[in-house]
């Protein structure tokens, strides 16, 4: 096994005070190792996106420790944590992925643009990542002109384009077919294999569970069980 | 970043006229209505603009403006010549008197008496006719709208027929004939203005016991102004003013005795007040409508500092696409009616630099709104 790149102990999440506070994590034990594809499911409000989110450093936890790479996130200045999730972190959304006025390529260069490299230099790699998800001719298209599952792939370009070590999806699939969410998760787990990228996806959609290498079950803010493909395989969570 | 700032406004292309609109309305009154308003006070001083030639305009200390006349008695005439550094000083009368058309309608005229030897104080730009030509017997020069509009002869069926070199026409039953047209700067009321000799008023005139409403004086070369008028004032009660005090002194008087400031004042607040209320609304609503997008970048690692620019580069954007446009149509108007037209307008960079420093207001305004959304905003968003 390689070794880890998320070690959370004891991660505890609590929105609002008082009598409206509510305990989204309630103690959340998990290593995430290097190169995995970790998917995390269970039943609607149990704390999934909390959780991812608070792995990218886009909240803080209230109690516990997360520890991304070695660094512990929650600690930084608002500024270092932006940082940090530009240069290791690729992100694909449920919706409201891409940018409508800017084009395929222009969408997958973002992050190079966001870490500040030349507007040239980065949509020519722009355009070998679309030729990596299929999408070579499509470049110049704006995002309302493709499908939803074209756009799926434009954000997973994106997402790999300036080599981050961990990707992190919540629900990549929920808006497109079945047909084409299986075809973006096979396309997703070969260049992840291929560049070494760990991937973090929150998903409802047991159709992509084989993908994973393992499987965190949540409930309530803990997470009850971790399966491995042996054990998955026809399983119902959602 | 900035370009991908860029594309997002453009992106929404409602918004981003909406808001250009909404600038250059704003731009537009905040440059026009000044515009206006100086033409309109410029026209106080006209009759100190188009008599560029004394030094000095020497006159009561009661007199606020040039259109204020308190008449002196001519033997103030001979004690300014003996002041010290005075290389001539001469009468001019301005006044008030009906002149008759050859149709017979009766019409209120300014008139102007110059220094018969001298002329000082006459127009410079003569369009028909000579100043010189004012020494013949009931000779007149007449001001290009006087000559077309107010003192052409009207005929039954409504044209006008303007008056020429050679034409005659009565001022209080005096016998006047035209030898020359002028072209003046317009004045704020708008009378024809009639220019005749100081002498000749007096037979225009009789009744006026006083002629003498300023005197003209001259400077001998390299004597410089603010002696001479201290002087001026200690040796003959007088007061003096060189040709460009005596304007701000005009053009205060009318600010401070019209509130022509204040009612223009009001326009120009009130096109900042809704430029700044259209535009920052909808600049605040396209942040807002572009939320997630903004969420998404800061969630992908977008810094504040770069999601700061990237706001002011859209606001600065509108601000300078609509204020061009806006200045570029007010000039465009400040050239289809000319200098001289019958609009009063005058544009100096004064008049470009307040209306753009009122958009950059606006645009700062409209910006700091967004800004405090998008610094404020939570990422996790996205993921909702
Ligand atoms: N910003 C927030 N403020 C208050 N409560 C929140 C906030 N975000 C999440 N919660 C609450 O925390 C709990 C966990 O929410 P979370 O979004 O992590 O669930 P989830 O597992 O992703 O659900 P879903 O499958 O519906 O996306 C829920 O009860 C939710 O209402
Ligand atoms: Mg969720």
């Amino acid at each position: 096994m390689s070794q880890p790149v998320v070690i959370c102990r004891g991660v505890k999440k609590q929105f609002g005070n008082g009598g409206g506070a509510v305990q989204a994590l309630r103690g959340i034990d998990v290593e995430i190792n290097q190169g995995e594809l970790f998917m995390l499911v269970g039943p609607s409000g149990c704390g999934k996106t909390t959780l991812i989110s608070v792995i990218a450093g886009i909240i803080n936890q209230t109690e516990g420790e997360c520890r991304v790479l070695g660094e512990s996130v929650s600690g930084m200045s608002s500024g270092d944590k932006a940082k940090f999730r530009a240069r290791n972190l690729g992100f694909v959304f449920q919706a409201f992925n891409l940018l409508p006025a800017l084009t395929a390529a222009e969408n997958v260069a973002l992050p190079l643009f966001i870490l500040g490299e030349s507007k040239k230099a980065a949509v020519t790699k722009a355009y070998d990542l679309l030729a990596q998800v299929g999408l070579k001719d499509r470049g110049k298209s704006l995002p309302a002109e493709l499908s939803g599952g074209q756009q799926q792939r434009v954000a997973i370009a994106r997402a790999l384009i300036h080599e981050p070590k961990i990707i992190v999806c919540d629900e990549p699939t929920s808006a497109i077919d079945h047909v084409t969410g299986a075809n973006v998760l096979e396309m997703m787990r070969t260049l992840s294999k291929d560049h070494g990228t760990t991937l973090i996806i929150v998903t409802h959609d047991n159709r992509i569970f084989p993908y994973a290498d393992r499987m965190g079950e949540m409930d309530d803010g803990h997470i009850m069980a971790i399966h491995t493909p042996e054990t998955t395989q026809g399983r119902h969570y959602a | 970043m900035i370009g991908v700032a860029i594309k997002m406004l453009m992106g929404d292309t409602g918004k981003y006229v909406g808001m250009i609109v909404g600038i250059t309305f704003a731009a537009l009154i905040m440059t026009q209505q000044p515009a206006i308003l100086i033409g309109l006070l410029s026209r106080t001083y006209s009759l100190i603009s188009d008599a560029s030639y004394p030094d000095l305009w020497v006159m009561d200390p009661k007199v606020q403006a040039v259109d204020d006349v308190k008449p002196l008695q001519d033997t103030k005439l001979l004690r300014v010549r003996g002041i010290e550094g005075i290389r001539y000083a001469v009468p001019l009368y301005k006044g008030m008197l009906r002149a008759r058309t050859p149709d017979g309608n009766f019409q209120n005229c300014s008139v102007i008496g110059l220094d018969d030897a001298t002329l000082i104080g006459g127009p410079g730009n003569m369009v028909a006719g000579k100043l010189e030509d004012l020494r013949r017997a009931d000779a007149v020069i007449i001001d290009v709208d006087g000559a077309n509009k107010y003192l052409a002869q009207k005929l039954p069926d409504g044209t006008r027929v303007p008056l020429k070199v050679g034409d005659t026409l009565e001022i209080n039953d005096k016998r006047a004939v035209l030898v020359g047209i002028a072209r003046t700067t317009p004045t704020f009321g708008s009378l024809p203005l009639i220019y005749t000799t100081y002498k000749r008023t007096l037979a225009f005139a009789p009744q006026e016991r006083l002629k003498l409403s300023f005197i003209l004086a001259g400077l001998k070369p390299g004597v410089e102004a603010a002696p001479v008028i201290a002087s001026i004032n200690q040796y003959t009660g007088l007061t003096a003013y060189t040709a460009e005090q005596f304007k701000k002194v005009s053009v205060q008087y009318t600010i401070d005795n019209s509130g022509i400031v204040v009612s223009f004042g009001i326009v120009v607040m009130l096109g900042f007040i809704v430029g700044a209320a259209t535009s920052g609304q909808v600049f605040y609503n396209f942040t807002q409508d572009n939320i997630k997008q903004f969420a998404a970048l800061k969630a992908m690692g977008t810094s504040n500092g770069m999601l700061v620019k990237m706001v002011l580069a859209q606001a600065a954007l509108v601000g300078i696409s609509g204020w061009g446009i806006g200045i570029g149509l007010v000039s465009l108007l400040g050239l289809s009616i000319g200098p001289n037209g019958d609009f009063p307008f005058m544009m100096p960079w004064q008049v470009v630099a307040l209306s753009g420093s009122g958009i950059v207001l606006i645009v700062i305004f409209a910006a700091l709104l967004s800004i405090r959304k998008v610094v404020t905003l939570e990422p996790g968003v996205v993921f909702k």
